[in-house]
């Protein structure tokens, strides 16, 4: 019975014929994504014509007809508006950005010293890239450096002392101070918020009373209340003679509000933590400060990361805020510079926002990407 | 297992040792609270002594008098008869109402932006789910103040003056001092039309229970949702074609200088609402979509298993269970846009930050102005918890 004998019998498998033409290809995409149903044909046209009515006139708004270079306002004004481009035609002034990207960045900080700034953000990035990729080795020194070292380092940089001649802070401005603002935000609030996370999950009675009050009261109320309060209040609350410098005022009302917001987020992931963590932790005979050091933190924090970075972005948006105490962060200083009467033309306010909008944009699309790769590289797989 | 631990815990005490006296958890505890409290005293003590200190030194008198006080600035948008006469207690009232006037039609803006394109990110259609998610990942990632001074600077104000005023449709017409529109003035029996609003609401309300509980009992259904919409636009319809159309409308008229006559939406307004509309939709439609992905999907095929139409299904087993999960994080959202409407004082509206920011200047009475924001946007955080804590309580899983 040699298997082989049966001529009939197909030796090898049959090959696999190709999909129908009506399953593969564009059209097949077409017919799926855009065209399934009257509904969909419709919402589709209706999507396109959005498309059409949009785009075009956006591009030629903001490259075609734009003016790219130019010394002064005459650069993005019509002749009847007293410029040099023709009736009509109206394009976005990128030459007022350029012309004013000094200032955006650092705001009124002397020319002659922006290597100090310069400095400060070259040393932020190399300590922060090591930071944010995880397979970096030396986290603790790391860190050490970024969050201790660094702000340390900067604020002389920055300031000046030490033989270097001092900046006042109120010359500091535009993206520079918007980054500090976040920077010192972040790494205050976030031990603040885990304090306060624990004070709030805490038996002690009168401690959990002081921590729901605070976070419940900061909560409850607008930033721009808190920083008014930072700006107004805090100099009637210090003794006579002492004065707070303002930049300082504000980073002490943001620390304090996103510290808040950071506090009910890790509560979250406290509360999401089986309570035989704890349990575990306290037959192994732990001490409060290493069970949460050692076994609840690191677990909770982990299932927070999205919260937590969400919390940053917040941050990030809220420190233009400072703008109506007086401050010239990013927005400020592109609202400022918009009634400079060199270079008043009806677009060059839009110009500046849409540029420093882009700016925020970069900043908080990067953080929201970079939690997303974090959630994926820590996912361990047990979630639910 | 209580017994237990009184028995181990008899001996320490009678031991009485300091030592062990440091080492009991229950004895630290109160003198952690106790030192908590007294650092506390201390702190509030020395800011107390501080702050009377320095008032004292800069002739402020404190307590609330001031708030009888002339306010002497204008408002530009009122919605109670204001001036410059009136007291800054009846100043601080119209920023609250303005507050609540721009959070009332800002969330409700958003909510209908954010659940179309929360709902529109889920699309099977991909032009329409990528638009969805271009618009979801721009608003998201700017700050709402640059938002605001986006239209009030940068759009707004560079509208055209008055005399060149955009014309829209209905009459209104647009220009850098906002937006004019007729404004109707009501005859007599005008009340009627209310009246029969009114009726026709109660009417629906009615209809709807009865239509529920034939169906629970006999299984026919009735189309209560078209007879509602007939009687809601209908009725009011009906009388006011009976009472003879009494309504007149006051148009603007252009001047040389400026619009005459009609209502007039300030370019504050204006700002101020799309911006917040525009950003809390964003967060909205994440809260929609997620809402809507967290309905396993067992319960869609269960309902086509029992032969439900998909839009059906949509609508009556998706949206509720969808609903329970949305409405928590969407009333913070709400709270958001609220508290976020204080960006107003960035370009001059009147809301209560601004009214008690010039307060604030005018008289220096910090302490009592910041106290009055704190009580008046925490009842505003605490009314709207409660008001959809009830809600949700109303829209919760019933388990028997």
């Amino acid at each position: 019975m040699a298997v082989t004998d049966f001529s009939y019998v197909r030796q090898e498998m049959a090959g696999p014929k190709p999909a129908p033409s009506s399953e593969v290809g564009v059209v097949h995409w077409l017919r799926t994504n855009l065209f399934a149903s009257v509904t969909d044909t419709i919402m589709t046209i209706a999507g396109l014509a959005l498309l059409v009515y949009t785009l075009p006139g956006l591009i030629q708004w903001l490259f075609l007809d734009a003016s790219w270079t130019g010394t002064d306002r005459s650069a993005c004004a019509t002749v009847s508006q007293g410029g040099v481009l023709p009736d009509g035609q109206s394009g976005a002034c990128w030459a007022f950005v350029s012309a004013k990207f000094n200032q955006f960045i650092f705001g009124r900080y002397p020319s002659e010293l922006y290597w100090r700034p310069l400095l400060v953000m070259v040393l932020f990035i190399a300590l922060l890239i090591p930071m944010l990729m995880p397979k970096a080795p030396y986290k603790g020194w790391n860190a050490l450096a970024l969050f201790i070292v660094l702000p340390v380092v900067s604020f002389f940089l920055l300031g000046g002392g030490l033989g270097l001649e001092p900046v006042e802070t109120q010359l500091w401005g535009g993206l520079m101070v918007t980054l500090i603002l976040s920077f010192f935000g972040i790494t205050v609030s976030l031990p603040f918020g885990i304090l306060l996370a624990l004070g709030r999950r805490s038996n002690l009675p009168v401690i959990k009373m002081l921590c729901v009050l605070f976070i419940e009261v900061i909560r409850g109320i607008p930033l721009i209340t808190v920083l008014f309060m930072a700006s107004v209040m805090l100099p009637l609350f210090l003794p006579d003679g002492w004065t707070f410098d303002k930049l300082l005022r504000a980073l002490i009302g943001v620390s304090l509000f996103s510290s808040a917001y950071m506090a009910e987020v890790i509560r979250g992931g406290l509360q999401a933590m089986p309570k035989g963590q704890f349990e575990g932790a306290d037959s192994l005979g732990l001490s409060y400060w290493q069970k949460m050091r050692l076994v609840i933190l690191p677990q909770a924090i982990k299932l927070v990361i999205p919260g937590i970075v969400n919390t940053f972005i917040g941050l990030f948006k809220d420190t233009s805020l400072v703008y109506i105490i007086g401050m010239f962060d990013l927005l400020g200083i592109v609202t400022l510079n918009q009634s400079d009467a060199n270079w008043s033309s009806p677009v060059t306010p839009i110009t500046g926002y849409v540029f420093a909008g882009f700016v925020f944009w970069i900043f908080c699309f990067a953080m929201s990407r970079y939690s997303l790769f974090m959630e994926r590289h820590l996912d361990t797989g047990h979630k639910r | 297992m209580a017994g237990f631990a009184l028995n181990l815990a008899k001996p320490e005490t009678q031991r009485s040792s300091t030592s062990s006296l440091i080492y009991d958890p229950k004895v630290r505890g109160v003198f952690y609270q106790v030192l908590t409290v007294a650092l506390v005293a201390l702190f509030v003590w020395m800011v107390t002594q501080n702050t009377i200190n320095n008032l004292a030194k800069a002739n402020i008198a404190s307590g609330f008098d001031f708030l009888e006080g002339r306010a002497g600035f204008d408002i530009a948008q009122s919605l109670i008869p204001y001036s410059s006469d009136s007291t800054y207690g009846r100043a601080l009232i119209v920023g609250l109402l303005n507050t609540l006037q721009v959070a009332f039609f800002g969330i409700i803006t958003a909510s209908i932006l954010g659940f179309v394109v929360g709902i529109a990110r889920l699309s099977k259609n991909w032009l329409i789910a990528r638009l969805a998610q271009v618009y979801v990942e721009i608003f998201r990632n700017i700050p709402p103040l640059l938002v605001i001074l986006f239209w009030y600077k940068g759009v707004i104000s560079v509208l055209p003056q008055a005399r060149d005023s955009i014309a829209m449709p209905l009459s209104s017409y647009l220009n850098n001092r906002g937006l004019f529109f007729p404004k109707a003035i009501w005859g007599d029996g005008a009340w009627m039309i209310g009246v029969a609003l009114l009726v026709a609401i109660i009417a629906s309300i009615v209809i709807f229970r009865w239509a529920r509980k034939r169906q629970a009992a006999t299984g026919q259904q009735f189309r209560s949702g078209w007879t509602a919409i007939g009687l809601i636009i209908g009725l009011p319809m009906l009388t006011f074609l009976v009472l003879g159309s009494p309504v007149t409308f006051d148009y603007p008229i252009a001047g040389r200088f400026n619009l005459t006559g009609g209502s007039t939406i300030g370019p504050e307004f204006i700002s101020l609402y799309l911006a917040l509309s525009f950003y809390t939709a964003s967060f909205i439609a994440e809260i929609v979509r997620g809402g809507i992905l967290a309905v396993p999907k067992g319960q869609t095929e269960a309902a086509s298993a029992l032969g439900i139409r998909p839009n059906v299904t949509t609508r009556l087993v998706i949206i509720p269970q969808a609903m329970r999960i949305i409405i928590p994080p969407l009333t913070s959202q709400f709270l958001n846009l609220t508290k976020n409407s204080s960006l107003a004082v960035a370009v001059g509206f009147a809301d209560v930050v601004a009214v008690g920011g010039t307060m604030l200047n005018q008289t220096g009475q910090a302490v009592e102005i910041v106290a009055l924001w704190l009580v008046i946007y925490l009842s505003l955080s605490v009314t709207t918890a409660l008001f959809m804590n009830w809600f949700n309580a109303k829209m919760a899983l019933v388990e028997r």
